[in-house]
């Protein structure tokens, strides 16, 4: 494949240990019937510190195992998936992560979501309220703090979750879709409050987010990269310089966004043709 | 909304239902018209008598507190053996059947060999309520725990909840409704069990609702008027603690259908 990028090769600019990496990363799925199917194919990519990288790729790309396999949620079939070039082990409060549902716990109100999760990594309690506070006028909440989570729209669900994952304070938030289930409305002030949330952190925190919206993923991101259909591999790497806030109405934001649906296009297709036995 | 209407509203058809048996009753009373089948006015004024002379409330008292005791033994156990249970797979799998075994046998069946064991005694009739209660409690807080969305855990996980922290501040919560409905499960399996337990055990000197039963012998107003207190005391417990308590935890996530 000539327009298969090496990503390897190129390091994040001014990162000494990649934040995140993963290395000829294999993840399989079990099905229901016994079976494993494998999702992605030796797959390799490296996220610096700081960086906001969008994983983009077709529905059962296995984009999804992958940012699962970095939140230390499953484990890999073969390869590694990398913590500051050590092996993650598991789950932990320095890689929050974003679900495609809330996942909001339901017996807490908002504010008491937002307070466990320092609970949860050893917060004192004089500062809990203070902090959840400021987490949640971060995502225009505060006056439904005491509301229980399904008292809130979709869209203040998820936002609320963005409020909780941040009060954990993670050196990477790693998105899951996050916007996936949201109306437009909902969706792009989610996608605001989640670029306010990298922004604030000044090259602290890093962001991947998993999705298959195009045009997400390069508003968004620093890097997009693009994986083929099942079993996933890396297709292409687009570096997105256009500055931020960024608009899809900007010259650079939209043609990248459809060199990149020429390229998933093409893939389709070839994806086709394979299928129709060529 | 007035509360006058409330009242109606809420409880309107229920009264309307025990009027209506009542005066099932009392037609039944008039056909028959024989000792076995006095009339509500006669069992109502046995009734009073009861708490007048002080039986029945004394009765209850000691009961009730039997009650207590059997029922806390039974879901400290029971929540216990059901966590085990969660936990382990091995142990879930030689433990459950014992359990479920447990849970379809009758709690009456239980009586002639508490009686050998304990005696005619206090112990025996608890022994009764609580084998009656317990495998219910532990196969609700089993399935109320494997049932935990597998979400909440990963979000707990991924929020740095692991170990005991992970079990007492998602799980267990997460948990809550059906470990609720258990509890009220239990009740009512101790509340049965010990109502035949003291039927059946007459322990020397003990008194107690399902005591009355017993001894009231042929004084049938009597004996229904224990009946009518034992009627009393669980549909209390079931509206008025249970059914308030469910209502409150469900109500706060959003699982109750209202409106």
């Amino acid at each position: 494949m000539a327009d298969v990028l090496h990503v390897l090769d190129h390091p994040a600019a001014g990162a000494a240990a990649p934040k995140l990496a993963v290395r000829d990363l294999v993840v399989a799925r079990r099905y229901a019937s016994g079976e494993d199917v494998l999702v992605t194919d030796r797959i390799s990519f490296e996220v610096g510190t700081g960086e906001f990288v969008c994983l983009l790729g077709p529905s059962g790309c296995g984009k999804t195992s992958i940012l699962h396999v970095l939140a230390g949620l499953d484990g890999p079939a073969e390869g590694e998936a990398l913590l500051d070039g050590r092996p993650v082990e598991g789950p932990g409060p320095d890689r929050a992560v974003l679900f495609q549902e809330p996942a909001l716990f339901p017996w807490l109100s908002v504010r008491g979501n937002v307070e466990l999760a320092m609970e949860l990594i050893g917060v004192p309690p004089a500062e809990r309220a203070e902090r959840a506070a400021r987490w949640l006028a971060n995502v225009h909440l505060e006056r439904v703090a005491d509301a229980q989570p399904h008292e809130l729209s979709a869209g203040m669900r998820q936002r609320a979750a963005l409020a909780r994952a941040m009060a954990a304070d993670p050196d990477v938030l790693l998105g899951d879709e996050p916007f996936g289930a949201l109306d437009a409305q909902a969706r792009e002030l989610l996608q605001d409050e989640v670029q306010q949330a990298w922004v604030a952190s000044e090259g602290r925190r890093t962001f991947l987010f998993v999705t298959h919206n195009v045009r997400e993923a390069v508003l968004l991101a620093d890097r997009v990269l693009v994986m083929s259909a099942a079993p996933g591999r890396l297709l292409h790497e687009y570096r997105i310089h256009a500055a931020r806030p960024r608009d899809l109405d900007d010259v650079l934001v939209s043609r990248v966004v459809s060199e990149i649906h020429g390229l998933l296009r093409r893939e389709v297709d070839r994806g086709v043709e394979h299928e129709m036995g060529r | 909304m007035s509360s006058t209407r409330w009242a109606v509203r809420e409880l309107g058809p229920p009264l309307a239902g025990i009027a209506g048996a009542v005066a099932v009753w009392a037609l039944a009373a008039a056909v028959v018209d024989s000792p076995s089948l006095p009339s509500p006015a006669v069992v109502w004024s046995a009734f009073v008598d009861g708490l007048r002379d002080g039986s029945i409330p004394d009765a209850a008292v000691k009961t009730l507190i039997r009650l207590a005791f059997s029922f806390v033994v039974a879901v400290v156990g029971g929540v216990a053996l059901g966590l085990a249970l969660a936990l382990n797979e091995f142990t879930r799998r030689a433990i459950r059947p014992l359990v479920v075994a447990l849970q379809i046998t009758p709690f009456v069946a239980w009586v002639p060999l508490a009686v050998i064991w304990f005696g005619a005694t206090e112990r025996a009739v608890v022994f009764v309520a609580v084998v009656g209660a317990f495998p219910a409690m532990t196969l609700a807080t089993l399935q109320a725990i494997r049932q935990v969305p597998p979400l909440l855990e990963r979000a707990g996980r991924t929020l740095g909840a692991e170990g005991w922290t992970l079990y007492r501040r998602v799980i267990f919560p997460a948990a809550m409704p059906g470990v609720m409905a258990g509890l009220q499960q239990a009740w009512g399996f101790a509340w049965k069990a010990l109502m035949a337990g003291e039927l059946i055990v007459a322990a020397a000197g003990a008194t107690g609702l399902g005591h009355l039963l017993a001894q009231e012998g042929s004084d049938v107003p009597a004996l229904l008027a224990a009946l009518a207190a034992i009627l009393v005391i669980g549909v209390a417990a079931e509206y008025l603690l249970f059914g308030q308590l469910d209502r409150r935890i469900r109500r706060r996530r959003g699982l109750l259908n209202e409106g």
